[in-house]
Parts: C-alpha cells; sequence; structure tokens
C-alpha cells in the first residue's frame, strides 16, 4: 500500500481539489451520459409505440 | 464477407443490440484497472506530486476528443460518397461523446494548469485549438437539431465534419509548430516514450476503457437513431412489440 492513510490518500498531497475535481467531473459527464441516452431510448420507444398505436389498422 | 448487409439498418440493429453488453463490460473492467493502476500502483511524481494523477483522465480525454472527431468525419465522407444512411447515424451518434470528452479534457486542463501553471486558462494554442473542437462539436449538434429533414441535416453535418477536421492536425502539432506553455508529447509512436512505464500503461489502460465506452454509447444512440427513421419498415414495427 502506497498511501499510509485514507487522509493522505483523499488529500492527494496537497492536490486534493484538482484531482478529485478532475476525476469527479469526468465521474459526472459519464453518468450524466448514460443516464440521458437511457431516457432518449425510452422516449423514441415510448413515441414510436404511441404512432404505431394511433395507426388504422 | 458482404459490407452492404452490415451497412443495411435491419442487420445492423440486432447485431448492435447483441455487442453492446460487451463492451460495456469490457469499458468497466478496463475502468476498474486503469483507475487501480492510476491511484494505487503508479508512483508519485517526483516534480509534479501526486497532482500529476489528472493526466490519467486528461490524456485519454484529449486522445479520445480528436479520434472520435477523425471517425466522425470518415463516417461522414463515407456516407457523402456512397448515401449510406447508417454512415450519417455513426457520425452523429458519436459527436455527444467526442463534446462529453473535448469537455473533459479542457477541465482537466484547467484543474492541473491552476495548481501547475497558476492559471486555470491561457490563451495557447493547443489549448485554443482544442476550444474549437468543442465548439465544433457543439456546433454539428446544433446544425442537426435545427434542419427538420434528417437527409438534409445528414449532408449538411458532413460537410461540417469534413471541414473541421482540418483542425485535428493543428491541435495535435500545435506544441511543435508555436512556442506553447503546453508541454510537448511524452508519447510518440516514433521514439520511447519519456515517461515511466507503469504510467504510460495506466494512460492507455484509461484510453482503451474509453474506446470501449464510446463506441457502446454510440452503439446505443445508434439504435435509437436507426429505430426512429425506420418506423415505417415491417422489422422496426416488429421490434417494437419486444422491451426497449
Amino acid at each position: 500500500m502506497m498511501w499510509e492513510s485514507w487522509e493522505a490518500f483523499w488529500a492527494m498531497g496537497g492536490y486534493g481539489l484538482y484531482v478529485w475535481g478532475s476525476f469527479g467531473m469526468t465521474l459526472l459527464c459519464v453518468v450524466g451520459e448514460v443516464w440521458l441516452l437511457r431516457r432518449h431510448r425510452l422516449q423514441v420507444w415510448q413515441r414510436l409505440k404511441r404512432m404505431k398505436a394511433w395507426e388504422p389498422q | 464477407m458482404n459490407l452492404y448487409y452490415y451497412a443495411s439498418p435491419s442487420t445492423f440493429y440486432p447485431l448492435a443490440g447483441k455487442l453492446i453488453p460487451w463492451f460495456a463490460a469490457l469499458a468497466l473492467i478496463l475502468a476498474t484497472v486503469g483507475l487501480y493502476i492510476s491511484f494505487f500502483v503508479a508512483p508519485t511524481d517526483f516534480q509534479q506530486g501526486e497532482g500529476y494523477r489528472i493526466i490519467f483522465i486528461h490524456v485519454p480525454a484529449a486522445w479520445m476528443s480528436m479520434f472520435i472527431y477523425i471517425v466522425m468525419a470518415f463516417w461522414s465522407a463515407i456516407g457523402l460518397a456512397w448515401n449510406t444512411r447508417l454512415s450519417f447515424i455513426m457520425a452523429r451518434a458519436l459527436a455527444p461523446t467526442g463534446a462529453m470528452f473535448t469537455f473533459v479534457a479542457l477541465w482537466t486542463g484547467a484543474f492541473w494548469g491552476k495548481p501547475m501553471w497558476g492559471a486555470w486558462w491561457v490563451w495557447d494554442a493547443r489549448l485554443t485549438s482544442e476550444l474549437i473542437l468543442f465548439f465544433l462539436y457543439v456546433g454539428y449538434m446544433a446544425l442537426q437539431a435545427a434542419i427538420d429533414d434528417p437527409r438534409r441535416a445528414d449532408r449538411a453535418g458532413a460537410l461540417l465534419n469534413l471541414v473541421g477536421v482540418i483542425n485535428v492536425p493543428i491541435i495535435y502539432f500545435s506544441v511543435k509548430w508555436w512556442n506553447t506553455l503546453h508541454q510537448g508529447s511524452s508519447v510518440s509512436l516514433t521514439r520511447a516514450p519519456s515517461m515511466a512505464h507503469i504510467m504510460l500503461w495506466g494512460m492507455l489502460i484509461m484510453a482503451l476503457a474509453a474506446w470501449m465506452y464510446t463506441i457502446a454509447v454510440a452503439l446505443v444512440r445508434a439504435r435509437s437513431l436507426v429505430l426512429e427513421r425506420e418506423r415505417q419498415t415491417e422489422w422496426a414495427r416488429a421490434q417494437l412489440e419486444g422491451q426497449p
């Protein structure tokens, strides 16, 4: 183990704000994109299903 | 192998559906390994301390921002040359992810620049050309959203991509052509990398994870676009009987 404690790990040798600010924003972007993608997929699906249901048989 | 067979939306749709979980799983595994190396294996840098660990995100994100744009321009060129619908859809499906990685590259660059250079942002050639790349992605997406006719939107967007791709070599060579604050590349194809092997491996694995992630999300997006555009066809209507 290269870190002496969890406190040392989170502090990142004084660069904590910058390191976690970078990794945190990246995580936020990835999670956000996956969430938006899922929502888009469900919206398309529901819209197409509605359009199909309204068609004359 | 008949490429036209795979270029048909009705073949692409189920095939992509089968591939997505594999790419997603690979992305997750590679990201876990990459993050483990980034934080628990790679040693402290003798100049930059722990702050250098930002490069494990920054460099792969910057690579992806350029690669994805090149791939988009490739699909755009194929689409314009052979008028294949799926090519335009692929270009369109990649754009939001490309924009996301460009944003991450700029953001993490700022968070590295503040402690190391003392400034969040400088108008240096590398940073400015990367910012232009971000605007090219956003401009492409705005153009796609603004044109109602999908065929016209496809062609207009493809043209923008082909013009904009000139920016990619400008970003790449900016550190050589101009006297920039941004450092030169530490990894190159022609000479040995000027960094510790374990750091290089961490970066490469993170880049590979980013690739797998990009393929997975682009395929999900492409499938939704295909379904929307092919809604009148028999196979697409049959798909709607199942689960999303």
